[in-house]
């Protein structure tokens, strides 16, 4: 798991509900047996005029200048905000990819669907929860001011304004000691062999047809 | 103490430790693989120096890029073809069951497990693929994962996880005729929305869903994870263990005779107690369910067959109205138009939603005797797996299909995601018995309505969306 403990930066408003992550990573691009090399693909319907596949050259297809990310204001952008029920749809961590491959570090929405929420952590993607009125309210600001930056503390739990306002989120608390320390899960488990095995041992008694 | 629902059941049969916060080391009784998320996998552990915890708990399948057609040429897109390739590699490398391409037991991931009883009740079942829920239906724990997790459960067999609240789904009373599972968790996500069971397992209960037969409580629990939930379930009854047991082709992974009644048993008990208490309870009248279109680009946006295109003028804030502008934009609809008067270029009837034996009757049920309307360029009939594929041709239900003008393909996810060739060209408009009507699911700017099975072929008889139940073998 990668590392998160704080991060400042530009913020790029993505404002629609239900972005899913077939939008956020069309399916062509998945047929990589990497984990790398998703960002140029992020957001690829939307993000380009013409057709993408992976046999084609990014830098020969037409950029759709409507698109947020190809406009000049969110160049180097790293906080998504976005509305309710972001993620949803299909279980691709390759969204997540995407997304830090692309450059975010932060997702703020008022929902987030489970899986995406689940998967964000693995890439050291921090999803942020916070209500529709500080959603909203954030939109608004941005809106209103030019390279419009957020501060984000994992440790305090805190999202500031460039003017100074303090919005408050939640965290698990394992999920948050993992992260803010980058730890591997899967090393973490197998540190519970023994109750791993001892489960295992009392499962198989129980339901013996299940091995 | 109140009892408890299914889901804690499932939830407290498969806890290893619990954290302070709460979140639980669940072990898992099975995992599903799939070319397209578990490459990665395989990688992280190969990397860590890993092996398998317990091979013999995954099975694996091809299914997201296999071709439908021309099989014996083999995969022609080289980068499909690497992946496959990865995963035959990986499960050769690390000992575990793979149903290659050319196996007669290959076939969409969320299909082949409840037909190889890889798929019981009381287990938990994970997948690479969010529609890992359809097993529930059997009275299993069953939800998607990502790939990092993917690669933890190959590991210590274990995932860490927080418990989710608890939604009971009830239909009460029964269904119509012509109405099916697919039109019930339309009518279902229709009305809690696509983030209504985020957070939330989904228990779906009532009568409704009694008289389903398993194949169609898979259809509707596979859906779950379109309004938002993870998991979705059916208590086990009759109807369950008879599936278990009585599998045409033989459920190779079911229990045997040794251990049969024991298992049979220890099923009994998987349904919620009689004063279970739910965290929100969610009721739908079953007669008022009637066959179900979706006219936008989520889930949420679907309406009976006798209603029209709705108006974003009605919507409920300037978010919805700002979604539904736009869902209409790209579905090139316009309000109030009837949901009958829609013509379709292309059906496509599969996926893991439906792509069963029950499905593929439906769908000839209405085909027999008729034809491919001439506006309706293709129409695609994908079973579900090589055996299924086999039983409906023993049924003579190809013969049906094909001379109906359909094509009658090799088993896959196909047209759902277009992964493979099979996919829509920009703008067309395809009635489609898969899960999601996402903008460009289905190839770059098409237009996708969800139906179940029947509507799906009364629409490709009849050039439009139509009532299946004013047609003869729809009903």
């Amino acid at each position: 798991m990668e590392k998160f403990t704080q991060h400042q930066g530009l913020v790029v408003p993505m404002d629609r509900p239900n972005v899913d992550t077939d939008a956020i990573i069309p399916k062509q691009y998945l047929k990589s047996v990497k984990r790398a090399g998703f960002g140029p693909n992020l957001f690829d319907d939307w993000r380009y005029l013409d057709p993408g596949d992976p046999a084609i050259d990014n830098a020969s297809r037409r950029l759709n200048p409507d698109f947020l990310l190809n406009q000049p204001a969110y160049q180097g952008g790293t906080v998504l905000l976005g509305r309710e029920n972001f993620g949803c749809g299909s279980s691709r961590e390759h969204a997540v990819w995407a997304l830090t491959d692309y450059g975010f570090r932060v997702v703020i929405a008022p929902s987030f669907a489970d899986i995406f929420f689940n998967n964000s952590f693995k890439s050291g993607l921090l999803p942020i929860t916070l209500s529709e009125t500080e959603v909203e309210q954030l939109f608004e600001e941005e809106r209103q001011v030019a390279g419009y930056a957020l501060e984000v503390d994992l440790q305090a739990e805190t999202v500031t304004t460039p003017g100074g306002m303090v919005f408050s989120f939640q965290m698990d608390e394992f999920r948050k000691y993992r992260l803010l320390n980058g730890l591997d899960d899967i090393g973490l488990t197998l540190q519970h062999q023994d109750e791993i095995k001892g489960y295992e041992a009392d499962h198989r008694a129980a339901a013996p047809w299940l091995f | 103490m109140a009892g408890k629902t299914l889901y804690d059941k499932l939830w407290d049969a498969h806890i290893v430790r619990t954290e302070e916060d709460g979140s639980a080391l669940l072990y898992i009784d099975r995992q599903l693989l799939h070319e397209v998320t578990s490459p990665q996998a395989f990688e992280g552990l190969r990397l860590a120096g890993r092996t398998p915890w317990r091979v013999g708990a995954n099975l694996a399948v091809p299914d997201h890029n296999v071709p439908t057609t021309q099989r014996e040429e083999g995969i022609t897109d080289p980068v499909a073809r690497i992946q496959v390739e990865t995963l035959d590699r990986n499960a050769d490398e690390f000992g575990i069951t793979e149903f290659k391409m050319g196996d007669i037991r290959q076939g969409i991931v969320h299909v082949i497990g409840p037909e190889q009883g890889a798929t019981l009740p009381g287990m938990t079942i994970v997948c690479g693929d969010s529609h890992t829920s359809t097993h529930g239906a059997l009275g299993a724990l069953a939800f998607g994962i990502g790939t990092s997790e993917v690669e933890h459960v190959l590991a210590p067999q274990c995932l860490v996880q927080k418990k989710s609240k608890s939604m009971l789904v009830r239909i009460k009373g029964a269904v119509g005729t012509g109405v099916t599972g697919k039109d019930i968790v339309l009518a279902v996500i229709g009305k809690i929305g696509t983030a209504g069971g985020t957070g939330y397992a989904i228990e779906f209960a009532g009568e409704a869903i009694e008289n389903l037969s398993v194949e169609g409580r898979m259809t509707v629990c596979n859906m779950a994870i379109e309004g938002g939930a993870r998991a979705g379930m059916v208590a086990v009854d009759q109807k369950t263990i008879d599936y278990v047991k009585n599998g045409t082709q033989g459920r190779a992974f079911a229990p045997t005779e040794v251990h049969w009644q024991e298992a049979v048993a220890a099923w009994q008990d998987l349904h919620s107690d009689a004063d279970a208490v739910f965290d929100a309870v969610v009721e739908l009248e079953g007669a008022e369910i009637a066959p179900q279109v979706t006219w936008g680009t989520s889930p949420e946006m679907v309406v009976a067959i006798d209603a029209t295109v709705p108006d974003p003028a009605a919507a409920a804030d300037e978010v919805k109205r700002s979604g539904m502008e736009k869902a209409l934009a790209y579905m090139g609809l316009e309000a109030g138009t009837p949901i009958t008067a829609i013509p379709v270029d292309k059906v496509f009837v599969g996926s893991c939603t439906n792509s069963r034996i029950e499905d593929l009757r439906a769908a000839a049920a209405v085909a027999r005797g008729r034809t491919r309307a001439e506006n309706v360029s293709q129409v695609l009939i994908v079973p579900g797996s090589g055996l299924i594929k086999e039983q409906a041709e023993r049924e003579g239900l190809d013969k049906i299909f094909i001379e109906a003008g359909f094509e009658w393909r090799d088993p896959g996810c196909s047209m759902c995601l277009a992964m493979n060739a099979d996919r829509l060209e920009p703008g067309e408009r395809c009635a489609s018995t898969s899960n999601r009507n996402f903008e460009s699911r289905q190839g770059l700017n098409s237009r996708t309505h969800l139906v179940s099975p029947a509507m799906a072929v009364a629409a490709a008889v009849s050039g439009h969306f139509a009532d299946v139940r004013s047609l003869e073998g729809g009903a």
